[in-house]
């Protein structure tokens, strides 16, 4: 029925924020379930210990076909006017300085967004991409789905993982999905994949979190990995970074 | 792409188009064929094309979310979909039936032939429930049976699953659905609390055995709101020999407040499957409706009784479990049963909504011609009955939560086995006695059940010490 278009099974990581310990373990699920294309929506660096190896584990990703767009701390790196709360400033200033010449380049020319078929790539709210709104409610998803031709938006922004759809009469829906359970995005309504985070997640479970999107199945699976915290925790701690980033992965908060 | 058509001998997905068997106002229904699948098959198609009736389409993507995700005898199996982007359809297995709804001319049906049927539709609706999907649809045309009997429910437009998006949300100010047995907490906008499908199988069941409708059918939304506060006639009052027990199950089904009525819907087939043991309170002897003082509370203090929405489904479903105790009350066995005693007393103190059902198994033989009556002249049956009450009184449980059944079987674990699957039990309590000679000659009941019970089984198991004083 689908002859003609391409079968791909997409791994979707938002919020790495250089967790090496919840990205390694979300890839290596990812992997594990097949994943052929990897799909990261920004801030791939910020809060945690890790950005070198963070930066440079996404850039061999890029050359292998992997996509990748920019999200606001990315952009801080290279952009020290861009405005963040204390303890998430402190963290860019420290990350910054770990960066070496092409990481921050290859930080800086990210894209804002990707189009890819009928799915579009974001990091925030999609209306003002530059802006950097948080899509946490039916009417910024609204505003975010108007705004473009897409089928499917995938985003990430602000930890919390949510599915909404826009029905062809634009009424809305909101969903927390269920972990594992695959929910196929239905042609006759528009939607916008809210990721959760994979470095520093804000819904209440510390787990790390990622999506797998089948593109022939038209199927999205939100997904969440254990990993081991503490040592992501105490990398924090041992960096000098502000403990308050360390406290809130054990908790997921 | 252009858009396929529908008509006798089209192909679509590999299925072949029959006849048009029915014509509805969302949906028209063909008969299809398919060379891989053998069970006859319909194909239902949406009237409607995309962007003009909202109510149709969203009814009918929630149908597609849902169906192919069901299994089990209780729901018609799914063999295919299509979505609105090319030609929406799904296909769905044929059940060799009509509706309910074809009975409606006969009503009222006979009080025993109405526990029967509704007993099948509270199983169907168990085993939704523990699907994760309230129907919110239940009505005689979305209720059929296949020819094993089973009921089958059909027509998941207006459903909600707890682990899908729920497309019907926000998508209109009125809830959607055949407003003379829609739950009153719908009308809050509540859609997650399976009680409001045991509430509209409650409308069924009363319209079947009175042929009345409890509400009417009033579609205004003024009229639906009147039984927010406004209770129905009891069916006593239309029909001087309504039984009591049929009453209870009715008016509890119809409880405005969720909380009051059944837990959970394997707890109603219960009740309708053992109608002697049903508890009867005040409402089963009811000839009036609730006085006007209580109704006006109701209506104009609603904010103290607004169903609280339950978010946790299956929490709550797990919170209402039927326990069945495998008890011998025969032989020297009273060690063994106060650690059975104990055992139900932790599961029935942390589950308040749970029910106990104690089980004895008079075992026949299979060559001696068995007698009711003992030696003494005594009813064995009863004398067992009573026992196991006794047994059970010191947990001081709710009559409503207890009941109690001797079975009587060449094969102690058939029977428990068999108790269990009927009634939807959640959790067999069953004892072991290491050194039992019945044991010795027959096997194990409790290896066998804990084996293959499809559900949890606890075996409680004395010391051995104890065990040896006990039989020794």
């Amino acid at each position: 029925m689908m002859d003609g278009e391409e079968n791909v099974r997409l791994a979707v990581f938002a919020d790495i924020h250089a967790n090496r310990q919840a990205f390694s373990a979300c890839l290596d699920v990812a992997r594990a379930r097949g994943a052929e294309r990897i799909v990261c929506l920004g801030d791939i660096v910020g809060y945690g210990a890790d950005p070198e190896w963070a930066v440079d584990t996404v850039m061999a990703l890029v050359e292998d076909g992997a996509i990748a767009v920019i999200g606001n701390h990315d952009n801080a790196i290279n952009t020290p006017s861009e405005t963040m709360n204390a303890a998430a400033q402190a963290a860019i200033e420290w990350t910054r300085g770990r960066l070496g010449a092409p990481q921050r380049r290859f930080l800086a020319e990210l894209p804002l967004t990707r189009q890819e078929d009928d799915r579009l790539y974001v990091h925030s709210e999609a209306s003002h991409p530059a802006r950097w709104h948080y899509v946490s409610g039916t009417s910024d998803a609204a505003r975010s789905i108007e705004a473009t031709a897409a089928h499917i938006t995938f985003c990430g922004h602000i930890h919390r993982p949510a599915l909404y759809s826009m029905s062809s009469a634009a009424k809305m829906t909101s969903f927390v999905p269920t972990s594992d359970l695959p929910v196929q995005l239905l042609g006759g309504r528009r939607w916008l994949a809210v990721l959760g985070s994979v470095g520093q997640p804000r819904d209440g479970n510390p787990a790390a979190a990622f999506a797998m999107f089948d593109t022939t199945s038209r199927e999205i699976t939100y997904c969440r990995v254990p990993y081991d915290v503490e040592v992501a925790a105490d990398r924090i701690r041992a960096n000098g970074l502000p403990h308050w980033l360390a406290d809130r992965l054990l908790v997921g908060k | 792409m252009a858009k396929p058509v529908i008509e006798p001998g089209a192909e679509l997905d590999g299925f072949t188009i029959g006849e048009r068997v029915h014509q509805g106002g969302m949906a028209t229904l063909w008969t299809v064929t398919h060379p891989g699948i053998t069970v006859p098959l319909l194909m239902k198609v949406p009237r409607i094309s995309e962007g003009e009736d909202p109510a149709a389409i969203v009814s009918f993507e929630m149908e597609q979310m849902i169906l192919p995700r069901l299994a089990g005898p209780h729901v018609p199996g799914c063999f295919g979909t299509g979505t609105f982007d090319r030609q929406a359809y799904v296909v769905m297995e044929r059940i060799p039936d009509k509706t309910l709804l074809s009975r409606l001319g006969e009503l009222p049906i006979p009080y025993e032939e109405a526990r029967v049927i509704a007993g099948k539709i509270a199983t169907a609706l168990a085993d939704l429930h523990r699907q994760n999907v309230i129907h919110h649809d239940i009505k005689p045309s979305s209720i059929m049976f296949r020819p094993s009997g089973e009921c089958v429910l059909i027509d998941f437009g207006l459903s909600h699953h707890t682990q899908l998006p729920d497309l019907l949300q926000e998508e209109f100010r009125l809830p959607y659905g055949t407003a003379p047995y829609m739950a009153p907490e719908r009308l809050l906008g509540v859609r997650d609390d399976p009680r409001s499908d045991l509430f509209s199988l409650g409308v069924l069941l009363y319209f079947f055995t009175t042929g009345e409708r409890p509400f009417g059918e009033s579609e205004t939304l003024r009229g639906m709101r009147r039984r927010l506060w406004r209770d129905p006639y009891p069916p006593r009052k239309l029909k001087a020999d309504y039984p009591p027990w049929l009453q209870e199950i009715v008016l509890r089904c119809l409880e405005i407040e969720p909380v009051w009525r059944h837990p959970t819907a394997s707890q109603l087939a219960f009740d309708l499957a053992y109608p002697d043991q049903v508890k009867l309170t005040a409402r089963s002897e009811r000839l009036q409706r609730d006085p006007l003082s209580t109704v006006w509370r109701r209506r104009f203090n609603r904010s103290d009784t607004l169903p609280k929405p339950k978010s946790d489904v299956a929490a709550q479903l797990a919170s209402g479990p039927i326990v069945v105790v495998a008890l011998d009350i025969e032989e020297g066995s009273g060690t063994l049963n106060e650690y059975l005693r104990r055992a139900a007393a932790q599961l029935l103190t942390t589950l308040p909504s749970a029910r106990l059902a104690c089980l004895h198994v008079l075992k026949l033989g299979l060559i001696t011609i068995d007698r009711t009556l003992d030696e003494q002249g005594n009813n064995k049956h009863i004398n067992r009955l009573v026992a196991l009450r006794h047994w059970a009184s010191p947990l001081e449980l709710d009559e409503g939560r207890l009941t109690v059944h001797v079975l009587e079987a060449v094969d102690p674990a058939a029977a428990i086995l068999e108790f269990t699957r009927v009634n939807q039990v959640d959790h067999i309590v069953i004892g072991a006695r290491q050194n039992s000679m019945l044991r010795t000659l027959l096997g194990s009941v409790s290896s066998k059940v804990a084996a293959e019970a499809a559900c949890t089984v606890t075996v409680v198991r004395p010391p051995r010490s104890l065990q040896a004083e006990a039989s020794g």
